[in-house]
């Protein structure tokens, strides 16, 4: 019985929201409820993301409209699948599968694992709803649900840093989250209309827009916190290294990517339009978040908080990718963005095993960990690797692609920047390697084991996908990053797309 | 139109009170005048001139309403923002639990 | 309801708390109620019943208002309301499309009209009603075990 692909889209939004008020009542009874819940719905979501990016076919420019509801759209609400929807939710959805799997082992430390899952399963629900919806109110209200959820898992075993790191994130989020109401504001006034399509056909004809530039900075404001653009990172070091591991994945993998990167992508090409200067101060502040953070990473002590500074490094290499405006920068910076999520969240679930066995995450307590621990070991190497830029692994081709980009754009500077941030990158690797597996075992850590099989599976999984990642790049496989890439590059276009499609 | 200047004022004080006051409840109320700031702005958008309150009754005649769809968004919103607050003010008094203090110049251990 | 003179207010606000609680509790049943006819609705309703609680807790003292719900029937009873919306949601589907309003409307303006709105209204009533006065509770016995 192979249903249609329209009727699929809205199971994005019921599956995860179902499991999760599921798990919420049955989970508190039944013994293991809510692991098998968790497990069916993310292996159903996996597929049926898969199975809608490969249905949706490699005809270019094509985009699946669902009426909920039966209203037409303009009056109603419209959720749209096209290629950028359709490449975030095969990442977002990949990661939360692996992560899912680690979780159900690691999180037996913590006090409680229904309640987890809950909120899990809320959060991979914003997170869908966001990128198939095609109207700016909702979403922003899954963009809520999504940071709600996010800032109630930060603060998850309530020891005394954790709440200080969520109460720090929760405020700065929800001013962000205002600042992003206040631009919907403005463009409802302005259009008096929410479907972003027909936003986007009216903003094409009106004249005389000033307010466009004032709403573009609240939206740059909003969105760059969501996304740890540089002067608004300050909330990322402290949150994600005092969540749990498995949520430090998630946040630091897809979190900021949805939220923020799709975000911005979304109301910046697709609805404003595009000018130079818009895409000339994002250029900018990705190149200001590359070589800052980088900078302030290599001075770190604690594993978790690296990573965290590596995160904001690297989503200013996507800024970059984006900010071009070049085919092949877009391309670049959307696969460097399934790249990130694939070898960040490894890095994040690393540090979860080291810390599961060995009880620090300090890098002057560990080391040598090498031969007790294997698997860990081999996968950090390989996704150390990765981040670095180092062939054959995903990340050279993508970090590859970003510069031939800005070197081809003419911005020597840029591309500059790049090089030198990748340079430190790899330092600052070395650095953790060397520290973290290289040398001689404390006499206290003894005796410890490799972590258990759910973990293993997922951190083996992942960095196969970091070896095979660059084939994505041959032509065969290229329209799953390519199909994006035209929807971006249509800008203003997809008005058209959607309101036929929707007829 | 001094109705939408005066709404953006009240943004402004309550981004002052996040921005500068020391003690936690008082960054939660400033949050709080935010998301009533954001909230009227949307609704007085869509007032309409010699409209009347959208709502339909049996035997009345209607002729001009105020626009209906900025008060059904802003019901959702001050939904979320209610969420928002109860989880703020939760944290907040476990906070208040393992620092002993509700100053924010206190609670400064994570660092660097 | 027990008349201890050491939990709670003073006797005024229990003899008038007696009176009123199931009052307003018939007011936010019928703000849920007429949601499709008047303004108010759902979240509206929700807020009210859930105040009629928190009025027994203030009156009465926590312990009275636990016994008529415990935090563990409130947060079953949230998440019940939540799975009816998602059930009323996904009845559409048998429509044709999802969130469809199907079941049969009457005549404008009666208060079995509407299709299935006064259904999520109900389902949205409960679950705030129930959820509000669960975080309520939550941060009271929070606050008890800190002492």
């Amino acid at each position: 019985m192979m249903l249609k692909i329209v009727d699929i889209i809205p199971l994005f939004v019921v599956i995860p929201l179902g499991a999760a008020f599921l798990i919420s009542i049955l989970g508190k009874y039944i013994k293991h409820a809510s692991d098998v819940m968790v497990f069916i719905s993310s292996t159903l979501l996996l597929g049926f993301s898969i199975y809608s990016r490969i249905s949706l076919g490699h005809i270019e420019g094509k985009a699946l409209v669902y009426k909920v509801g039966g209203w037409v759209p303009p009056f109603g609400i419209a959720m749209v699948l096209d290629g950028l929807s359709s490449f975030m939710l095969v990442t977002v959805n990949l990661i939360a599968f692996f992560v899912m799997i680690y979780s159900l082992n690691y999180m037996e430390r913590y006090t409680d694992k229904p309640k987890f899952f809950t909120l899990f399963s809320l959060m991979v629900c914003g997170m869908n709803g966001m990128v198939l919806t095609g109207d700016i109110f909702n979403m922003f209200v899954f963009l809520e649900i999504a940071s709600i959820a996010s800032y109630a898992l930060v603060g998850f075993g309530t020891e005394a840093e954790e709440l200080e790191a969520s109460f720090k994130y929760a405020v700065m989020g929800s001013v962000a989250s205002s600042f992003i109401l206040l631009g919907i504001a403005f463009l409802y006034g302005f259009t008096s209309t929410l479907n972003m399509a027909d936003m986007a056909r009216i903003l094409s004809y009106k004249q005389n827009m000033y307010i466009i530039n004032f709403v573009s900075v609240l939206f740059l404001m909003g969105f760059g916190l969501k996304a740890a653009l540089v002067p608004f990172h300050a909330w990322l070091p402290d949150a994600h290294p005092s969540a749990p591991a498995s949520i430090s994945a998630m946040l630091s993998g897809v979190l900021i990517k949805t939220l923020g990167i799709y975000g911005l992508v979304r109301v910046f090409f697709n609805i404003i339009g595009s000018t130079k200067e818009y895409l000339s101060i994002l250029m900018f502040l990705g190149a200001v978040s590359m070589l800052v953070a980088v900078v302030l990473a290599l001075s770190q002590w604690d594993l978790k908080r690296l990573l965290a500074y590596h995160s904001i490094s690297q989503i200013g290499y996507i800024a970059l990718g984006i900010g071009l405006g070049t085919p092949l920068g877009i391309f670049g910076g959307l696969f460097h963005l399934f790249n990130h999520s694939i070898f960040k969240s490894l890095l994040f679930l690393n540090s979860g095993a080291i810390d599961y066995t060995l009880g620090t995450r300090d890098l002057r307590e560990t080391g040598g960990i090498a031969k007790v621990m294997p698997v860990t070991s081999r996968t950090n190497l390989v996704a150390s690797m990765s981040i670095a830029g180092i062939p054959p692994f995903n990340g050279f081709f993508s970090k590859a692609i970003i510069i031939i980009a800005c070197v081809e754009a003419g911005y020597f500077w840029y591309a500059l920047c790049a090089v030198i941030g990748s340079i430190l990158t790899l330092a600052s690797f070395m650095k953790v390697q060397k520290f973290t597996f290289l040398g001689t075992l404390k006499e206290r850590f003894i005796g410890v084991r490799e972590v258990p099989l759910g973990m293993r599976f997922s951190m083996v999984s992942l960095a196969f996908i970091c070896i095979i990642g660059g084939l994505l790049v041959i032509p065969h496989f290229r329209f799953f990053i390519g199909d994006a890439m035209h929807v971006i590059l249509k800008g203003t276009g997809y008005a058209s797309v959607v309101l036929e499609a929707s007829r | 139109m001094v109705l939408y200047f005066l709404c953006l004022v009240l943004f402004c004080i309550g981004l002052y009170g996040v921005l500068r006051k020391r003690n936690i409840v008082k960054i939660i109320i400033g949050l709080g005048i935010i998301e009533y700031a954001v909230n009227l702005f949307f609704v007085l958008l869509g007032y309409r001139f010699y409209g009347r309150a959208p709502l339909h009754a049996v035997d009345q005649k209607i002729l001009n309403m105020v626009d209906p769809l900025p008060q059904a968004i802003v019901l959702t919103s001050i939904v979320i923002g209610l969420g928002i607050t109860a989880l703020l003010i939760a944290i907040a008094i476990r906070i208040y639990e393992r620092y002993g203090t509700f100053d924010i110049t206190k609670i400064k251990r994570l660092k660097g | 309801m027990i008349n201890n003179p050491k939990s709670g207010m003073t006797l005024i606000v229990k003899t008038i708390t007696r009176l009123t609680v199931g009052l307003i509790l018939l007011f936010g049943i019928y703000i849920i109620l007429h949601g499709h006819l008047s303004p108010g609705g759902g979240f509206a309703g929700g807020v009210i019943v859930a105040l009629s609680f928190v009025h027994i807790m203030l009156a009465f003292g926590k312990d009275v208002a636990m016994s008529k719900i415990s935090i563990g029937l409130a947060s079953n009873l949230e998440s019940i309301g939540a799975l009816m919306f998602l059930v009323v949601a996904l009845m559409g589907f048998l429509g044709g499309a999802f969130f469809m309003n199907i079941l049969a409307k009457g005549r404008p303006f009666e208060l079995f009209s509407a299709g299935t709105i006064p259904l999520s209204n109900i389902s949205i009533g409960i679950k705030v009603g129930v959820g509000l006065f669960a975080i309520f509770m939550a941060l009271v016995i929070l606050e008890g075990t800190k002492k």
